[in-house]
């Protein structure tokens, strides 16, 4: 790194690329001298690569050889199959998980469509629309975060069950349950990008005489594409990976249970199948995955739209 | 017809297309509106753009919230009044005891620990060549359900007698040295360690990636100005570095907090819950669902709501005092 020294000698310019360079961490790196920093990195990073990268292995080697040895023999023995994949997709009933592949799909699609709109409209009716107590109802609709999911789960299990339409479209629950779960958080997110958006356009729009469902169609949907894509991505993979409201709101019924619960239920009754666990722990995360960095950068975006930016 | 009712595709498309028709029926109400442009527009387009989600909220969450309480001072069937007897079984016995323990173990190591890993990396790979690979590894586990991170962790964890060859990698590299394997999940109270740290695993790359952008936005000139006073890399550590992002710290401490609060997935894939590494929100789900007991079920989520209050509160004064910044 530089010293103090070369301060005297560089050029200006060769000065501001070293002063770019820089930064309160980069100054406290090179304390730690890079050399240890990048080593205690590295660990960090094989630590929190390596279990998945593990179970991926593992998922590709025959039912024995899972069984009888670790994963990183495959260097001296290596075996490769894909039969768990073959037997977990289309085997017994009980264990074939591409039923509930299908079924999170089904759930997780909706359940994402539907908070998304309407979180933006409601965004809509939080940042441009002006009305009488809307900052606390907004602070109000932030603070329901604080409702636990398992506060309201009972009572509104209890709206839905032993009604004929559950029955009739047992996702519906699941939908609307995701639904209510995903909005104090969406409506907050997309607010903060819609609050962001120069007023001036809006004003300008309106005294060309765009009433407020063109100005929502026209000019806020386009410029809130990348924030809708990365609550989108949010809430898909929230929804992909959620337990409880799956468990809760399916009523255990095969047909509509989603992937994790599946899962969930086999590491209890087929704990020591790590051939089945394996490869059926890679299904279901393996859609997260392609998600993730095929669309990492909206995702990190929406992360920070939410956290950093109060 | 029958295609869209009796198959599981049919129903999802049946669904897309009746909000689609919801939507534009909305936005067609919302038209006429803007045409009439009397002073009634603005009611009706609040109620238009905002009302659907606040109905559902209300519906949702309020009203089920308020149910909870009320439930949870009543009997397992919600049938006669019980006063606290509820939450006096709380602490009285020794289960719920032992998972209070736990999560308050929880929630005080899971945001500590990945903030602090998170921390550190960000920092670690600052403005380094391999900064884009190195946080996609480490942000990589929130991408992974619980369940699923459950399952990794089981086989990295998984145990063998001594006389075995071990296939988890961790009891792998312990024998590999001379020791005994240990059983990481079965042994209480460490097991409840061993569990902690699959949420840290899962949530360090959250923290690193919210605090490597703060660290970004630090301003230039202050560390410049900093370093010419002759200020040591440390020093800039606790005294720039730390005060400049202190309100995303906050936030990330916070949301993990409550993140943690919330877990019942990691402990029910990985343990069952059993040998005493049972947390509140699991048991509430034990209580409901599995007993059917409603009444101490709606108690303890309660206790978790009242856990959270403090968190929401201090978020919300900071959220407010922002707005008052920005004007």
């Amino acid at each position: 790194m530089t010293t103090e020294t070369t301060h005297t000698t560089v050029t200006p310019q060769a000065e501001r690329l070293v002063r770019t360079h820089r930064s309160s961490a980069s100054s406290f790196r090179s304390m730690v001298s890079n050399r240890l920093g990048s080593a205690f990195a590295l660990i960090i990073a094989v630590l929190w690569t390596m279990p998945t990268f593990g179970l991926f292995i593992s998922s590709l080697r025959p039912e024995s050889a899972i069984k009888s040895s670790g994963w990183w023999t495959i260097l001296s023995d290596p075996q490769f199959t894909l039969d768990n994949y073959e037997r977990i997709l289309g085997g017994a009933t009980s264990t074939n998980l591409a039923v509930y592949f299908q079924n999170s799909l089904v759930i997780a699609i909706p359940a994402t469509v539907a908070p998304l709109v309407l979180a933006i409209m409601a965004s809509y009716a939080f940042s441009v629309l002006t009305w009488k107590g809307r900052d606390w109802v907004f602070v109000g609709v932030f603070a329901l975060q604080i409702v636990p999911l398992q506060m309201a789960l009972i009572p509104l299990l209890r709206i839905f069950s032993g009604t004929e339409i559950a029955d009739v479209f047992p996702f519906l629950s699941l939908w609307v349950a995701h639904t209510i779960f995903g909005l104090p958080l969406a409506i907050f997110l997309l607010h903060n990008f819609m609050s962001e958006v120069p007023r001036d356009l809006i004003e300008a729009a309106r005294i060309d005489g765009a009433g407020h469902v063109t100005v929502f169609l026209r000019v806020m949907l386009p410029l809130m594409l990348p924030a809708i894509a990365s609550y989108a991505i949010f809430q898909f993979l929230w929804v992909w990976n959620d337990l409880l409201v799956g468990l809760t709101f399916s009523g255990g019924s095969r047909t509509v249970q989603p992937l994790t619960a599946a899962l969930a239920a086999m590491t209890g009754d087929r704990g020591q199948d790590w051939h089945l666990l394996t490869a059926g722990a890679f299904i279901s995360i393996i859609l997260p995955l392609v998600v993730f960095f095929a669309l990492q950068r909206y995702f990190v975006r929406g992360l920070l739209a939410g956290s950093v930016k109060g | 017809m029958g295609f869209l009712l009796y198959s599981k595709n049919g129903q999802l498309i049946l669904a897309i297309l009746a909000f689609a028709a919801l939507l534009a029926v909305l936005l067609l109400l919302a038209r006429l509106a803007d045409r009439a442009k009397g002073r009634g527009g603005t009611p009706v387009m609040v109620a238009v753009f905002g009302g659907p989600a606040l109905l559902l909220l209300a519906v949702g969450l309020i009203y089920p919230a308020l149910r909870t309480f009320w439930m949870s001072v009543m009997d397992e069937r919600s049938e006669t009044f019980v006063g606290l007897a509820n939450y006096a079984y709380l602490i009285e016995d020794s289960a719920g005891l032992i998972a209070l323990r736990n999560t308050m173990l929880w929630v005080v190591l899971v945001p500590l620990l990945s903030t602090g890993i998170g921390l550190v990396y960000a920092v670690l790979i600052d403005r380094s060549r391999f900064e884009k690979v190195a946080k996609s590894l480490l942000f990589l586990p929130m991408a992974i359900s619980f369940v699923g991170a459950g399952i990794i962790w089981k086989f990295v964890y998984e145990y063998r007698g001594a006389a075995q060859e071990q296939i988890g990698i961790l009891n792998a590299v312990i024998t590999g040295l001379g020791f005994e394997p240990i059983r990481f999940l079965q042994d209480s109270p460490l097991n409840t360690l061993f569990l902690i740290a699959v949420l840290v695993w899962i949530e360090a790359g959250f923290s690193m990636v919210v605090l490597s952008a703060a660290i970004k936005a630090v301003p230039e000139d202050i560390v410049e100005a900093a370093r010419l006073d002759g200020v040591s890399g440390w020093q800039m550590f606790w005294r720039i570095t730390i005060p400049s992002i202190r309100p995303s710290l906050v936030v990330v401490l916070t949301t993990i907090s409550i993140a943690t609060l919330k877990i019942f997935d990691i402990t029910r894939t990985m343990t069952g819950s059993q040998f005493n590494t049972q947390v509140l929100a699991n048991e509430m789900y034990d209580w409901s669902f599995t007993f059917g007991d409603n009444g101490i079920g709606s108690a303890m989520a309660v206790v978790i709501f009242v856990l959270v209050i403090p968190l929401v509160a201090y978020n919300i004064r900071q959220m407010a005092r922002n707005r008052a910044v920005r004007g």
